[in-house]
């Protein structure tokens, strides 16, 4: 499984696109928003939070349906399919490649944009956690929706179809503790509870998703 | 015989024909008395005027669009364990009625909460949760389209079911937690105390049989269209064989 | 070392071969022929594991089969050498010395696998199956756009590298590979255009 990782992360850097474009997309995203509602500070203070989570998800979701298409155009699928590698574990890792070249430079790059929004400076550090806390969980149920329509000539479209609904709880608890941190209360609970919806994807996800895969295969 | 013989294709399209006209005319019986009475034989709330006829449209119609797709994920589930066709097909029969449900119950919603709260979409709990609801239908009802092997259609679907299940009543959670709202407690309860008075109960109760029967009666009409196409199907590809 | 026992195997929901049956002993070939679309493909990934069998068994050592198609599995930004090591990993195999020699890709270990050509690519695709140490290959057109030089590369591998320290391969081809092995003919086993087990049986 490790090897896999390595290979998919080295692909995702030398192919590129993976790495930057959803970058270049989540900045521009967040660059559009006061173009579209206007200069003001204080307005842009109270939305920033909704706009970076739905951002970045946004900017998850457009390099979910490379995960599977590419290996599974080349025949690599069906050769790790054979191979002792169980598909749970694929899955699992092929999301954790996912969140390593998406989720993970989009947490990092959130706090930057923040402070294009001018968010409030208590809601940093929250805004960092809590990315970091529900990422994993996009690019989990992510590649439960990309195993799901990895067989589908134009599959694209309808994947956001399936996912966007999937990352409605995530999304909730996401901005939820980002806004609770910015108002000064206490965003605990929200990130406990997103914890949780990430602990449960990954212990559940790979299963639906490996079982997704063997039918695709078939 | 096994209560399983009866989802063999053969025999649901035998049992099917003779009873799906009862269902309908039931259903129909069911709703005609049931709205009648409700719209013209029952008194006006005393706080919400005659708008809270609109209850027997909304209420029955927003259980349905629940209960469906709860239909759908057993369905899902008795093609993932015994592969029943029936029950996959019965499955993808359903979404659509689900679909128009959750519409339904989301404009009657509209336009009862207009002259109750003011407005006619507020982004309730209750309310959301019915459009994250119509959102699943959506993205069911797509995933089935767009696969061409009607066998993996029936197993891909049914995954995305289950999974789907959980989201949407962690969504239900999740929009509880991000806002209280404004909608009304539950209007049934078996818990008597809190329910809504008598003369408003029995004709909802006449109209909620007329939505089961009626979602009922679509379903079996649709499961038998699906049967139709499936074996038209399976006859050409015959026939090309041959 | 590989039994199969009656096995039906169905292409699109429609049963392709019917009653399929043979045995190989370890070290030795067999070679699938038939026309096109008498479900040689079919048969290989039923074997293989990739779809299931309506009916029949087939037994060999578990985790010993290897699948190789017309997709190689070859990442275009990897090299020669990085996507044979990522196979060898994934199965737990070191990388054997003299494989890029075996199969005459020494010379490109370095390039791109997309600046490969066809034939080069193909024989890449072959190796791995030299590198991942399984018993049991099926392998579907093995030789397509390979060369005369490259095929006799290939089947002096198979003969004396793979069937030699008893393994054993299912092969599917048209061209005669020059090794030893007995030949299964399919076309008997094609299956009745109203065979039995298809998935929209229950709706005929």
């Amino acid at each position: 499984m490790i090897a896999l990782l390595w290979r998919d992360l080295r692909l995702a850097i030398r192919a590129g696109g993976g790495f930057g474009l959803g970058l270049a997309f989540f900045l521009i995203v967040v660059v559009l928003v006061p173009f579209g509602v206007g200069p003001e500070t204080a307005l842009l203070s109270r939305i920033a939070p909704g706009i970076l989570w739905v951002a970045s998800l946004l900017a998850a979701l457009l390099s979910l349906d490379r995960i599977f298409a590419l290996d599974y155009e080349d025949g690599s699928l069906a050769l790790l399919a054979t191979s002792p590698l169980p598909m749970e574990g694929v899955a699992m890792t092929k999301a954790l490649a996912h969140w390593i070249t998406t989720g993970l430079p989009l947490t990092f790059a959130a706090p930057v944009l923040g402070f294009l929004l001018s968010l409030a400076p208590e809601a940093y550090f929250y805004l960092l956690l809590s990315l970091l806390i529900g990422t994993p969980a996009l690019s989990m149920i992510g590649t439960f929706g990309a195993a799901l329509t990895v067989g589908l000539r134009r599959g694209g479209l309808l994947l956001s179809l399936l996912v966007l609904p999937l990352y409605v709880p995530t999304l909730i608890f996401g901005a939820e503790a980002v806004r609770r941190g910015a108002e000064g209360l206490d965003p605990t609970g929200a990130l406990m509870l997103m914890g949780g919806i990430t602990a449960g994807c990954f212990a559940l996800l790979p299963f639906a998703t490996a079982a997704t895969l063997r039918i695709n295969l078939r | 015989m096994s209560m399983w013989e009866y989802a063999n294709p053969k025999k649901f399209m035998g049992w099917t024909r003779p009873v799906l006209p009862w269902t309908f005319a039931l259903a129909g019986i069911c709703l005609v008395v049931g709205l009648i009475w409700g719209f013209f034989f029952t008194p006006d709330d005393f706080r919400q005027g005659s708008t809270v006829k609109i209850i027997y449209l909304h209420v029955p119609s927003a259980l349905m669009a629940i209960n469906a797709w709860i239909m759908m994920l057993v369905a899902s589930l008795i093609w993932v364990v015994r592969r029943h066709h029936v029950s996959a097909l019965a499955a993808r029969a359903a979404a659509p009625v689900g679909v128009v449900f959750t519409l339904i119950a989301l404009f009657t919603g509209g336009i009862w909460g207009q002259p109750m709260w003011g407005t006619y979409w507020a982004w309730d709990p209750r309310l959301t949760s019915f459009l994250i609801l119509f959102l699943f239908y959506l993205g069911y009802i797509a995933l089935w389209e767009a696969i061409e092997d009607p066998d993996t259609a029936a197993d891909l679907t049914s995954v995305l079911c289950m999974v789907g299940s959980v989201f949407a009543i962690l969504s239900r959670y999740a929009v509880l937690f991000w806002n209280q709202g404004l909608h009304q407690g539950a209007s049934l309860s078996l818990d008597k105390e809190e329910n809504i008075s008598d003369v408003f109960w029995f004709p909802l109760l006449v109209c909620i049989a007329g939505f089961v029967l009626l979602f009922i009666a679509l379903v079996l009409m649709r499961t038998r269209t699906e049967i139709r196409a499936r074996r038209m199907r399976a006859l050409e590809a015959r026939a090309r064989r041959a | 070392m590989l039994t199969v026992s009656g096995v039906t195997c169905a292409r699109g929901g429609v049963p392709v071969l019917a009653d399929v049956s043979f045995s190989v002993e370890a070290g030795h070939a067999l070679i699938l022929r038939g026309p096109n679309g008498i479900g040689k493909t079919t048969l290989l990934r039923t074997l293989a594991g990739l779809q299931p069998a309506i009916e029949g068994e087939v037994s060999y050592p578990e985790d010993e089969g290897a699948y190789a198609s017309h997709a190689d599995g070859i990442k275009t930004a990897l090299t020669v050498t990085e996507n044979l090591k990522f196979w060898a990993d994934v199965h737990g195999a070191t990388l054997p010395g003299d494989i890029l020699e075996t199969f005459d890709l020494a010379d490109l270990k370095n390039r791109m696998g997309g600046t490969l050509s066809a034939g080069q690519k193909r024989r890449l695709g072959l190796a791995r199956l030299g590198v991942i140490g399984r018993k049991v290959l099926f392998l579907d057109e093995p030789t397509v756009s390979l060369d005369g030089f490259s095929v006799r590369l290939f089947a002096s591998w198979l003969q004396d590298k793979h069937l030699a320290s008893g393994g054993v391969a299912v092969i599917a081809t048209h061209i005669d590979l020059g090794i030893a092995a007995p030949e299964l003919d399919l076309t008997p086993f094609k299956a009745a255009p109203d065979a039995e087990g298809g998935a929209d049986e229950a709706f005929l």
